[in-house]
């Protein structure tokens, strides 16, 4: 049986812990908003960059020799896939939901009998992954927008990536990120972005018939081989902005977790503290008076 | 028609400026363009330069901005510019002249060590964007 200050010790130790992960539940928040503002205003850059690729991609469509950035190798043997988790842990399932979705997506790509690379964005994803598949990997970011993300850090691994794929290091990327759905939903996202897909809704509206007829400046091909690079550092941008906010979301919703728990195990503690302390009490009164008995 | 085009600079961290205008001029890449209302569906791709907002009477400039290159949009009542990176130009030139002309210098070594051709794309693209700013520096003496 524990020591009544063996117990002492144990509460003023989880104090400490639930004071700490309260301070970081409030700094995940503050974070939180920051993240999702940025988010935000990053949206209409890549709305307005989606309807003008669109419109640009159906008049571009169909004709051999497109860029292969739209039109791909032709092929689909290496896929390589980036994967974005954070530098940090202490944010409950983040990483490592995004880990085990990537496991499953190498093992289902590999037994289909393709090759896989990996790219990964984030520590903790490295970590995790070189311990599986450490021969996977190719290359890897730390760090990225540590202070605040920028579109410098999205342009820095687009051009990783562009350089590889000029190589022709792999056929097809994908990106694994968790979409920021609310502070306390995350939600794993495959998305394909080498080569360009249209998205349907767009492809849509490029369709119809009130879509007007551009004019190109200088031309389609040359305006088109310099909009799709850039795309591709568009969509890694508000990939890492909805990772950076779910990261903080899922932060928060892990250290409130932690917080009440300590609080409970406060509570508990301090129960059997109080017991022990009556008990001892008790024990010295039987002593006391039996002595007093006896004589 | 409207008399005003609906004029959006949006750079991909924000959306910049967002109002009804009634003359803008974009630096194109071949060659600088005025766009009125009803101006002819284009798509043009924008040198690094100032864009020119115009008050009403089309005479005075009421606002100029500096974009480091992207990508201009035009509809008959829409102008959108996709920046890179835009500074509006009172905020531009107070920054260090100095600084502005060792980065060019800088650059124009780095174009020299350059090794690759895609290497030397992306330091010729930064050269270019300097450069610009400079330029508008020399302007703002007279």
């Amino acid at each position: 049986m524990p020591s009544l200050k063996d117990i002492r010790n144990r509460i003023t130790s989880v104090k400490s812990t639930q004071k700490i992960t309260s301070a970081l539940k409030m700094v995940a928040a503050s974070k939180l908003r920051r993240a999702q503002e940025q988010a935000e205003a990053g949206r209409p850059y890549a709305v307005r960059m989606g309807r003008m690729l669109a419109s640009l991609a159906a008049n571009v469509a169909g004709g051999p020799g497109g860029p292969r950035l739209m039109t791909g190798t032709g092929n689909d043997q290496v896929h390589l896939l980036v994967v974005m988790t954070a530098d940090r842990g202490l944010a409950g399932g983040f990483n490592s939901s995004i880990v085990r979705a990537t496991k499953r997506q190498i093992l289902s790509l590999q037994a289909q009998g393709k090759v896989v690379k990996l790219l990964c964005v984030g520590r903790k994803g490295r970590d995790l992954l070189r311990r599986e598949f450490p021969s996977l990997i190719t290359a890897s970011f730390e760090e990225v927008g540590k202070k605040r993300l920028s579109y410098a850090d999205a342009d820095m691994i687009t051009a990783k990536l562009l350089e590889m794929f000029e190589a022709g290091e792999f056929d097809i990327a994908t990106i694994i990120y968790n979409k920021f759905k609310s502070a306390i939903t995350q939600e794993v996202t495959l998305q394909q972005i080498i080569p360009f897909a249209a998205p349907q809704a767009a492809a849509e509206v490029a369709d119809a018939s009130v879509r007007p007829v551009y004019e190109f400046e200088p031309n389609e091909e040359s305006i088109l081989a310099d909009l799709l690079p850039r795309n591709v550092a568009i969509q890694i941008y508000s990939a890492l902005l909805e990772s950076a906010a779910s990261f903080f979301g899922a932060q928060m919703t892990a250290m409130d977790n932690a917080t009440r728990n300590a609080g409970e195990m406060i509570k508990k503690y301090t129960l059997i503290y109080n017991r022990t302390r009556q008990a001892t009490i008790t024990k010295e009164l039987i002593e006391i008076i039996s002595g007093a008995e006896a004589v | 028609m409207a008399d005003k085009v609906e004029f959006e600079l949006v750079s991909p961290e924000k959306l910049l400026v967002s109002q009804p205008v009634t003359m803008v001029v974009v630096p194109g890449a071949e060659g600088a363009l005025g766009v009125l209302p009803g101006h002819a569906p284009m798509i043009v791709t924008v040198k690094p330069g100032v864009i020119d907002i115009y008050g009403n009477d089309m005479v005075t400039v009421t606002q100029r901005i500096f974009v480091a290159g992207g990508f201009c949009e035009i509809t008959a009542d829409r102008v959108t510019v996709l920046a890179e990176e835009a500074t509006d130009l009172e905020a531009l030139r107070r920054q260090d002249k100095g600084g502005l002309e060792k980065q060019i210098a800088d650059l124009s070594e780095d174009l020299e060590d350059a090794k690759s051709d895609g290497e030397r794309h992306a330091v010729e693209a930064k050269l270019a964007i300097a450069q610009a700013k400079l330029e508008l520096f020399g302007q703002s003496v007279h």
